[in-house]
């Protein structure tokens, strides 16, 4: 029996698991539009590779990964492009993103795929693989797989944590995943342990899944994977918190838990690896919890890119919604408009009612009793952040760590002034991500600039060398000058007057070029033209004559 | 008497010529204070301070000829961060100098006749083209600083407004209602 070890603080919220864990989960049917957004994972967007009019395939590229730190993005199911164009994204900005809308053709048909026997193949092969094939961790924060196991040459794993804790209240498509498809989930994590080659494979499962548990111990009986059963508490299902409680280690603030020997992945990363390995099917689907105020709250396997709107009605919403919840109540973003596509980080919907998410209290001054800090998790003092956050003294915030908190929202949870201590949060950390990308772009300008100024001091160094040199050159080539001078204008010059000299030589090029230049036009004439000529000539002083006259006789008329 | 007296004089010269050396082998090359400034400003060079660039206001701050005030684009968050390096108090923008929302420089194609001219005056080259060729802006290189704009002797660039997007949105402020407080029930006790 392993001894577990604990994190700091975790509440327990009213779990709301059973409404919707009894059902067996289903598979969607195809919905009548698919949008899929080019940006679903951390790190660059993918680059779209399909335009209006294609027709795609089932599990056809539509967009590939671009830089280190992306994934690819496939089509769901084969139909046309309709569009690339901004549509509202699952994001708590609700501001447009770029998407791809398929319209299905109803044919379903799969584009050639085959599985892959990735024992035969190098590692980093395998690791390219999987970022082609869109693999996301689906736990939520939609970290790339293949970054997460692409090690350093010195590093080792010595643990590799599945997680299967699902903590979250409402939640249950891990649970039901790991009930019903145990077997697959373990050959998702055999690749996993071929990737990270642990010493030691850990499935950490709350106390409050018991069939899941029994499944999962059923599907690793005789492999050395273990199963563990953690007691319930949020947030145990927290990737530093998970490893915390199985290994006893902590993950240092800012640091990566690759770096203290751990890599942790999801039960629904794994299964969507065993779907990609053995399969050949890239990521274009996943499980969801539907819940809240619906009739038969239920997983559903449904198409990335499904309309919310199409979900939710599986489900059969009952009368008097107020909005939904995209992810759990802790950690999700209360949306409004159900018209936004499915995502491969989105786990959960739920319907609110007034009856089950009542409003918010009004919130009252902190009387700083620090009920927050206790809860907190990332053991950090919550209502200190909350005063500088309120200050907008992001200075003192980032020296309180604030960015070592998960916005569980534990603290807001126990806060008996009800204030919305993660919005606080949130807040400071985009304003101070906004002022880390204002500094970086000055950073650039100062470097643009002071390029531009360097540049025009070297042109205008090149310039002036340009000039000397052809000063040199000429006087070069002065020795040469006074030979080509047959006439001298003053004889009694000095010979050695340079300046007489240049005038010379000056003066035999112009006669030069006047002797080679082209005639001019009032040469060479006929006798005709010539008569002409002397007519216009005449005409000519015989009207300045007369101007002058003129002139006389105005003068003198004045005069008179 | 006198052997004190040269001791005195032997200590302060030994302690001069440490000095002198050190003043000499430790010397600090430019204003680091300048640095420091420059380091505060937007780096727009759009020149809105009255100085040819940043870098020549942050050396009329550090000689105390220029207030800390006159650079729109860096905000009041810049004049607050000046004040706190600087040691002064706080100041607000003058009369209608006020920070604007950043903008990009957005070229009319179809109207520009390839001067050049905007080119020349963009202090971070963030204008494509050449002569008697069509310009157009680099956006992502575009400090906003509209330098470009007067130059341009057929009025073809204008200032463009950056839409808010999902990279760029923030959380809000949080506002919400406090509780109102309620009158207390409890009686005072008498004493």
């Amino acid at each position: 029996m392993r001894t577990l070890d604990h994190f700091h603080g975790g509440i327990h919220p009213a779990e709301h698991k059973l409404e919707s864990s009894e059902l067996p989960s289903r598979i969607a049917p195809l919905p009548s539009l698919l949008i899929l957004p080019l940006h679903q994972h951390i790190g660059a967007g993918a680059k779209v590779q399909v335009q209006a009019g294609d027709h795609v395939l089932k599990g056809q590229l539509l967009a590939s990964a671009q830089g280190m730190v992306s994934a690819a993005i496939h089509a769901p199911t084969s139909g046309t492009v309709t569009a690339v164009q901004p549509h509202t994204v699952p994001h708590p900005s609700q501001l447009p993103g770029l998407c791809v809308h398929i319209e299905p053709d109803g044919k379903d048909q799969w584009i050639d795929h085959a599985p892959l026997e990735y024992r035969a193949i190098p590692k980093s092969e395998l690791l390219a693989k999987l970022r082609e094939a869109g693999i996301v961790g689906l736990g939520g924060a939609t970290f790339p797989t293949h970054v997460k196991y692409s090690l350093a040459t010195d590093q080792r794993i010595q643990t590799l944590v599945i997680n299967g804790a699902e903590c979250e209240p409402w939640i249950t498509t891990d649970d039901r995943l790991m009930r019903e498809r145990a077997a697959e989930i373990v050959r998702g994590i055999e690749v996993l342990r071929h990737l990270a080659e642990p010493a030691e494979t850990l499935i950490g499962i709350e106390d409050n899944k018991p069939q899941a548990i029994a499944a999962m111990r059923a599907a690793c009986a005789g492999s050395d994977i273990e199963i563990v059963t953690i007691p319930t508490l949020y947030p145990s299902g927290g990737e530093k918190q998970l490893i915390k409680i199985l290994t006893g280690k902590e993950v240092p603030s800012g640091g990566r838990p690759t770096g203290i020997g751990v890599a942790c992945s999801n039960v629904a990363t794994a299964y969507a690896i065993h779907r990609f390995v053995d399969h050949g099917e890239p990521l274009i689907s996943r499980q969801m919890t539907v819940t809240g105020n619906v009739r038969t709250p239920q997983n559903i396997e449904v198409l990335i890119g499904t309309p919310l709107e199409e979900l939710v009605r599986l489900a059969e919403p009952l009368p008097g919604a107020t909005g939904y919840i995209l992810g759990g109540p802790m950690m999700g973003v209360h949306i409004d408009d159900l018209r936004l596509p499915v995502v491969k980080g989105s786990n959960c919907i739920i319907v609110k009612s007034a009856k089950l998410f009542p409003p918010a209290e009004p919130a009252m001054p902190c009387i700083r009793c620090a009920r927050c800090a206790a809860a907190c998790p990332a053991d950090l003092q919550p209502q200190e952040l909350h005063w500088f956050s309120k200050a907008r003294d992001f200075g003192k915030t980032q020296e309180y760590s604030l960015f070592d908190c998960i916005e569980c929202g534990a603290c807001a949870y126990v806060c008996p002034s009800h204030i919305p201590l993660v919005q606080y949060f949130r807040f400071a950390k985009s304003e101070i991500w906004q002022r880390e990308r204002e500094t970086q772009a000055a950073e650039i300008a100062r470097e643009r600039h002071e390029f531009r100024m360097e540049r025009i001091e070297r042109e205008k160094r090149e310039k002036a060398e340009r000039l000397a040199l052809k000063e040199k050159a000429a006087t070069a080539a002065k020795p040469a000058a006074p030979i080509a001078a047959p006439v001298m204008i003053n004889p009694d010059a000095d010979p050695d007057d340079t300046l007489q000299m240049r005038i010379d030589a000056a003066m035999t090029r112009a006669k030069e070029q006047a002797a080679t230049a082209q005639p001019r036009n009032t040469e060479n004439l006929t006798p005709q033209q010539q008569a002409k000529v002397a007519e216009i000539e005449a005409r000519r002083a015989k009207f300045s004559e007369l101007a002058s006259n003129a002139g006389a006789d105005d003068e003198s008329s004045k005069k008179s | 008497m006198i052997s004190a007296l040269w001791v005195m004089v032997g200590i302060s010269l030994l302690l001069g010529a440490v000095l002198g050396y050190s003043a000499i082998k430790f010397k600090v090359e430019g204003n680091p204070l300048v640095e420091k400034i420059d380091a505060v400003l937007p780096q727009t060079q759009c020149g809105q301070c009255g100085f040819p660039g940043c870098k020549p206001y942050a050396e009329a701050i550090a000689k105390g000829e220029a207030d800390i005030n006159k650079c729109p684009p860096g905000g009041e968050d810049g004049i607050r961060k000046l004040a706190e390096l600087l040691g002064v108090d706080y100041k607000p923008f003058g009369e209608g100098a006020g920070p604007k929302a950043k903008a990009v420089a957005f070229i009319d194609e179809q109207t520009c006749i390839g001067c050049t001219l905007c080119l020349q005056a963009c202090p971070v080259d963030a204008i494509a083209g050449a002569a008697k060729q069509m310009h157009t802006i680099i956006a992502s290189e575009c400090t906003g600083c509209e330098l470009c704009v007067a130059p341009c002797p057929v009025d073809c660039i204008s200032m463009v407004g950056l839409p808010e997007s999902i990279q760029t949105w923030k959380w809000p402020y949080p506002v919400y209602a406090l509780a109102q407080p309620q009158t207390p029930t409890r009686e005072m006790p008498k004493s």
